[in-house]
């Protein structure tokens, strides 16, 4: 009986040693799986990766630069300014004679690394403020997110107006404004992820091997909260470009000669009483359909990412 | 609860200090006095305004003043721009019609988005539905910079029907606008959310309880399914109300509707710091009181939070 069985042990761990070995799937390749199965994110993916090409290869198609002035369209852009390809003006001119195929190039690429580098100060700071709150706990994560209550109950962009008026206007202030205030709901998700890690075995491990608080921050828990991250990066990213459009269009924002979207849309908005509207739908449709592929983005990531959906 | 209530203010008065003092801090950060010009005052004549609008004493002591008048009697002190205007004379101007048109947009965004989140979630999978997934994902895309041209150029240059700006003291055809502008995104949110929330609802036990006990559809919706599917909507009405509040700046540039907005960017650009100061101070106030109520709302409903 007991040889017998020890035959077979024998032969099932002959077999399990012979048998091929399964190929495992990482977390992020299951992710980019369920990512691709994502029909809306994936068009989406592929839209914002054709206007982020656009805004670098569009100025090579275009006649007029953004700093060229058309003299015979100045003054008169409602009737000289029209979009056509004989003129060379794809998206037509506004009223300066400013050619707003290279505006609008020029307002996509700013625009877009505002909300990158926005996006990027937000999850660097927000990921090492929440995490280091969340994993060092007690009296110091207390005072920590009593800090970050009250900085989210203050109107930011009011602050975020005042500073830049107090500071002068200029793209770094506002990348500066914008990412500093952006940060609360970020430290506030890893936060919250931190404290749910922070109790696990590897964890326990790495402290019992004399691995220094910090490195086990920047080694064992930020890289645990990569998913999470990456979700909401991709929402912020979105949420920049708004809130920079939104300081743009009451001209507090990007200053000329450099635009952005929100400026963009704010010179269109302002002079569609004089039949050219072209100015504002050029640049609103870049806008919207750029957010709509950020948000499907988002949601297709979070689809793919969040442990909470599974 | 009277833990939670005190203990809810005991965060809400610090943050009001801290948002006072960051801006008056702000304001003294800026590069030279608000009295500098182009053309320098006599020194003489320099002294005696800073005197007279305090400015020659030490910054803690201008600081404990301002923070003192804030406090106790609502004084925002003069303006730096308009000599003969205090910031309490300019508020008073611009506040009424920002709260008007703000409440209006308030009450649209609950009263459309909630029903058609609601209807959207009970006719799950149907046209009804997808409708109203289609515009709540739209309207998410399209904030009130963006809806308030769209909208002049279809209602006032195409169909003529309403005017592009102006108030016109508040009369109903200028305040569509800027109302529909201001609050569809907020409306979209709120939809979106009644719904997840709803659908989750409905699949719950006490619901499906609910209809084997034979109860009608009315009931169960008004009675069983709505209450708890609106706390949600209820945690958002903070940001959307912050949302709003920022917007109106939007719309009281472009619709020239003559709020506080206005007053806001006008001082921004010329850098009237005290009318700015104002402006913040009190939008933090309402801020924070807006979400201290939310709070306690908030509270009050949900019967499973326990202190």
């Amino acid at each position: 009986m007991i040889v017998a069985n020890k035959k077979k042990i024998h032969q099932m761990s002959d077999n399990l040693s012979e048998s091929e070995f399964v190929q495992g799937r990482s977390l992020w390749a299951d992710a980019r799986r369920r990512f691709m199965g994502n029909k809306a994110a994936t068009v989406s993916l592929y839209i914002l990766v054709l206007i982020v090409l656009f805004s670098f290869i569009g100025p090579w198609f275009a006649v007029w630069t953004n700093e060229e002035i058309d003299w015979g369209a100045m003054g008169s852009a409602a009737t000289q300014g029209m979009p056509s390809f004989a003129t060379g003006h794809f998206f037509g001119t506004d009223d300066l004679g400013r050619d707003i195929y290279s505006r609008v190039i020029q307002g996509t690429q700013i625009s877009l690394m505002i909300g990158v580098i926005g996006a990027a100060i937000a999850v660097v700071v927000g990921t090492l403020y929440g995490s280091i709150s969340g994993y060092v706990g007690g009296r110091t994560d207390q005072i920590m997110m009593r800090i970050v209550d009250i900085l989210m109950a203050i109107p930011f962009m009011f602050v975020l107006i005042l500073m830049l008026v107090v500071f002068g206007r200029s793209i770094g202030m506002l990348f500066v404004g914008i990412g500093l205030l952006s940060w609360l709901d970020m430290s506030r998700i890893v936060r919250g992820q931190t404290l749910s890690l922070k109790n696990k075995e590897f964890i326990e491990a790495a402290q019992a091997t004399g691995v220094s608080d910090f490195k086990i921050i920047t080694r064992h828990i930020v890289p645990n909260l990569l998913g999470v991250v990456a979700v909401y990066a991709t929402l912020l990213v979105p949420g920049m470009i708004l809130a920079e459009s939104f300081i743009s269009f009451l001209g507090l924002g990007v200053q000329e000669p450099n635009t952005s979207w929100g400026a963009l849309i704010s010179e269109g908005a302002g002079t569609i009483r004089y039949d050219t509207e072209w100015q504002l739908l050029f640049p609103l449709a870049f806008f919207v359909v750029s957010l709509f592929c950020f948000y499907f983005i988002g949601d297709g990531l979070r689809d793919a990412l969040d442990p909470k959906d599974r | 609860m009277l833990n939670y209530v005190i203990k809810r203010v005991g965060i809400a008065i610090p943050t009001m200090l801290i948002l006072i003092i960051l801006s008056f801090l702000l304001m003294h950060a800026a590069p030279g006095g608000p009295f500098t010009s182009d053309r320098p005052l006599p020194a003489q004549v320099l002294a005696n305004i800073e005197a007279k609008y305090g400015l020659d004493q030490p910054l803690w002591r201008q600081m404990i003043n301002y923070v003192w008048g804030v406090v106790t009697q609502f004084d925002f002190g003069p303006s730096f721009k308009y000599k003969d205007r205090t910031v309490n004379e300019i508020i008073a101007q611009g506040f009424p019609i920002t709260l008007k048109y703000g409440f209006l947009s308030f009450i649209f965004a609950i009263g459309v988005g909630i029903p058609l989140g609601a209807i959207a979630a009970i006719r799950q999978n149907t046209w009804i539905d997808y409708l109203a997934v289609g515009v709540s994902i739209g309207a998410q895309v399209l904030p009130n910079f963006v809806m308030a041209p769209l909208l002049v150029i279809v209602f006032t240059l195409w169909l003529g029907w309403l005017p592009g700006g102006g108030w016109g003291g508040g009369s109903w055809e200028y305040l569509i606008m800027p109302v529909i502008a201001l609050s569809t995104s907020y409306m979209a949110s709120i939809a979106r959310i009644t719904r997840s929330s709803m659908l989750e609802v409905l699949n719950t036990n006490y619901i499906r309880t609910a209809k084997a006990k034979g109860l009608p559809t009315k009931t169960i919706l008004l009675r069983h399914a709505l209450k708890p599917s609106l706390l949600p909507v209820i945690s958002y009405l903070g940001p959307a109300f912050v949302g709003l509040i920022t917007g109106s700046v939007v719309i009281d540039i472009y619709f020239s509707t003559g709020g506080m907005g206005y007053f806001f960017v006008n001082s921004a650009m010329n850098r009237d710091y005290s009318v700015m100061m104002g402006i913040t101070i009190l939008v933090g106030f309402l801020t924070i009181m807006f979400s201290l109520v939310i709070d306690l709302l908030y509270a009050w409903v949900d019967p499973k939070i326990r202190y």
